[in-house]
Order: C-alpha cells, then structure tokens, then sequence
C-alpha cells in the first residue's frame, strides 16, 4: 500500500484514537501514517453487531415464548458462550446448559442467581425481567 | 499518594509490538523499533483452527500466540525478563506496585470487554490485549495502551477488572517487564534477526498441518468457496466479515501484518546489508495488497451488494494467490545466504 492510499474513512475507533497503519513512501521506503479507518473494516465490524442485535432479540423472544431462560437473554447481550459464562461463575458447562431451561431456572437460589447476575454486571431484579440499564 | 516511573508513550500499530517497544525503551533499549520487534519476535502467522469458534465465527490468527512477541524479542536480545501471573487479585496488585515504586513500568495483559477507554463497538472477550501500567495517581493508574495516540488511565476497580477478565486466554493478572538496562550490541540485534527469520520461516513453510502458515493460507481459501453453500449466504458474510477483522482491525498496522513484516525486512537490511531484503519486502507488500484486495472482495458479500457462487470463487482465489506467494517469500528468506 502506498502512503497516499491509506484510507481515511469514519469508524467507531475514531471516536477514541486514531491508528497506526504501514505503507510505502514514494522512494519505495516504508513509513506509518495515522489512518482515521477504512470503511471496508468498520462495514464488518457492523455486520458482526447487527448480527449481535438480532441474537438479542430473538433470545428475548425465546424467552418470552417460554422456549429459554432469561441467562440466554444475557448471555447474547454479554456476548458470552456457555464457556466464558462457566469462567465467570464457577458452575460447570452441564450445569449452565440446566440453567437455560425455564423451569430449572425459575427454581435457582438467590445466592446461585446473584453470581449469573454479577457475571452479566446486571442487578438481581433484572436478571429475571431482562431491563438492561447500560452503564 | 502519587508515583510515576520513567516513561515515554509511543504510539503502534499492534499492542504487543508496542509495549515490547515502549518497555525496551523505558530501560534505555531504543533501538528497537516496532518491526523489529514483531521481526526478531516472529509474529508473522495464518492460522485458522478448526472446530473452534469465536464470537459464533471460524477462529483466524494472522500472528503468532499472544505473549510470544515479548518473550522472543527478550530472548534473542538477551535481555533478562520478570514475568509473573497470580491467582489472587490481592497479590496481583501488591506485585504491581512493587514494580512501579522500584522504578518499573509494566506490561499488563487485559481483556478488552471491560476496558472503559475502548469504544463499545470494539469490546468483545477478549483476553490478549496488552497495555503498560506507567504510574499511579491516587485511585487512578496511569496506563499507555500503545495503539491510543494518547495515554490514559484506568480506576484500581478498572485495572483489576481486565487483569482478572475470564474465558480463554485468560490473563491471570500477568505481568511481564524487562529486568534491567541490557546492552544490546548491533551484532546481538544481526543474530536476533536471523533467528527471528528463521522461525518465521519455519511456522509459515514447515508446520505439518495445513490448517497453518501458508498451506492454512490455501486451505481457508478452499474452505471459502463451499461457505456459500455449507452456511447460507448471510452466515457466510459474516464469517468473511470476521476474517476482514482479523485481517484489518486496531493492531495489524494493515494488510494482516504483512506491510509491518515488509517494514522489518527493510529495517534488517540496516543491519545485514543483503539487497534479497528489499526485494523479499517489495513481495509482502504485495501481499499485504492483495489481502486487502481480498477484503473489498469480502466486503462486497457482507454488504450484500455481491453474493453469487462466482463472487465466493474469486475470494477464495484470493486466499490460493497469497498463499502462493508467501510461499515464495519465505522460501527466499530460507535461503539467503547470510555473511
């Protein structure tokens, strides 16, 4: 890539940084340049987070159809799969998958639900109504 | 209560290039510019690891394992390194700021998901970023994340947080910085470079797998062209749009560390005065291009604007043609005649 070609397009990183990227001077020599993005990235990255959105939404649905526990609610928004949510906890993948299940679910301790709410970084009460407060 | 080590921030590229970069440094080591780090350090890769899956897509590296950058580059120059994980939080910080009152910036290795500065667009799980810990101001730590133009700082809850972040690559709180001022020699940094090149070559040429180096290269190209039909055409976007990411995203420094690569084998030159450096950096220009060309290709699909079976064969092809001249890259750096 040459220097004058590094592109100069709008992207969520811009709002906090710029970035360093390697291209080729005139004379052939390689030198960085501070690029504000490129919008071939930043179109993946919102493919992945729209992706994200509809996981979301139809993890709610499923919740409301009875079909899931509210954990599978969390666990798309947090972007966590059943390993990342077994690291955070301390209870066992099997254990998680019970979990998921409504009526496994609605029959957890306060002292078990405290440590999914704690990993989600939600408040008890909202683990079961799914109101996400952002921070 | 206020303290502060010597340092300097310098921006880069790529997070552990850079605070390999900036702690050389900060024991008075300066001539040891990011690409000869991610050189001497052999952080040039492709892999993709099959079965597994990343934020629901395939599991692609263009570099090598996190923290090997570091621990190489130390290595091959001869310079005595301090590393240490912990499994309480308690001990974690204690060791941190044992390391900052004698004196010692640090590297930390953190997870993105909570750190706060990162816009929330980028804060995914996960667990190899690198940033160094340079002081503190009260509750604040005063923090150089070496891909930010600037430094900034982050809570003790903060820092805890992202030291202790969980899932795979998990950081346990490590904490790694060079020793002491080593003297480096320009025939140590000559030596350091051959060997760096010498294990890139290995990694991308002769690991007997053909899910890694350049054979991975092929065989992710080959695996393109069926995503279409294995996964439908709206995962198979997506799945192209996370190998862009990889490809591209904070920290490659553009075209999946290839243009860095093409700017070490330059700076070699400096050193070993061999004009097959310059020429065997013009071909990773060229391919760090054609990564790029392959990612418009991507974006093409993912956007939706392009999706035919075609439009997935030319992609594919992409990948078949670096793979090729990668291979022909590293087979030239495997026989350079050093003197």
């Amino acid at each position: 890539m040459k220097k004058e070609e590094i592109p100069q397009d709008d992207g969520a990183l811009n709002k906090s940084t710029k970035e360093v990227c390697y291209a080729v001077d005139s004379e052939g020599k390689y030198t960085t340049e501070l690029s504000t993005g490129w919008e071939v990235k930043s179109t993946a990255l919102d493919a992945a987070w729209k992706d994200i959105d509809e996981r979301v939404k139809a993890a709610r649905q499923k919740v409301l159809n009875g079909e899931a526990s509210p954990l599978l609610f969390f666990m798309e928004l947090r972007l966590m799969d059943i390993g990342i949510v077994s690291a955070y906890t301390g209870f066992w993948k099997w254990t998680i998958r019970q979990h998921l299940k409504p009526a496994v679910f609605n029959k957890l301790t306060e002292s078990k639900l405290q440590k999914y709410a704690t990993a989600f970084n939600v408040e008890l009460a909202d683990l079961k109504t799914m109101n996400v407060h952002e921070d | 209560m206020y303290m502060k080590t010597e340092f300097e921030h310098l921006q880069a590229a790529h997070c552990e290039n850079g605070v390999t970069t900036n702690l050389l440094r900060s024991v008075g080591i300066s001539k040891i510019t990011e690409p000869l780090t991610f050189g001497i350090g052999s952080g040039i890769f492709f892999i993709q690891i099959p079965f597994l899956k990343v934020n629901n897509g395939p599991a692609i590296a263009f570099r090598t394992m996190p923290g090997l950058i570091f621990k190489r580059t130390c290595n091959r120059l001869g310079i005595p390194v301090v590393r240490k994980k912990f499994s309480s939080k308690e001990q974690a910080e204690k060791f941190l700021e044992a390391s900052l009152n004698s004196g010692h910036p640090v590297g930390c290795q953190v997870g993105v998901y909570y750190l706060t500065y990162f816009p929330k667009e980028y804060r995914f799980h996960f667990n190899a970023h690198n940033l160094i810990v340079y002081g503190r101001e009260g509750d604040q730590y005063l923090v150089s994340d070496p891909i930010m133009e600037n430094v900034t700082t982050l809570s003790r809850y903060e820092l805890e947080r992202v030291r202790f972040a969980k899932g795979p690559l998990a950081p346990r709180g490590q904490i790694y910085y060079p020793r002491e001022h080593t003297p480096v020699s320009d025939d140590k940094i000559r030596s350091a470079i051959k060997t760096g090149i010498s294990k890139s070559v290995n990694d991308m040429l002769r690991i007997p797998l053909n899910i890694a180096g350049v054979k991975g290269i092929a065989t992710t190209g080959k695996k393109i062209k069926k995503w279409r039909d294995q996964l439908g055409q709206q995962k198979a976007g997506l799945y192209l749009a996370q190998l862009v990411r990889m490809q591209e995203e904070i920290g490659t420094g553009g075209g999946g560390f290839r243009y860095i690569y093409g700017a070490f084998l330059q700076e070699a030159y400096g050193y070993l005065p061999n004009e097959q450096l310059l020429e065997i950096s013009k071909i990773f220009t060229r391919s760090g291009d054609l990564w790029r060309t392959a990612a418009v290709q991507a974006a093409g699909i993912y956007k939706g604007r392009i999706g035919s079976q075609q439009d997935f064969n030319v992609m594919g092809d992409y990948l078949l043609e670096i793979s090729e001249i990668e291979k022909g890259a590293f087979r030239q750096l495997s026989k350079i005649k050093w003197h």
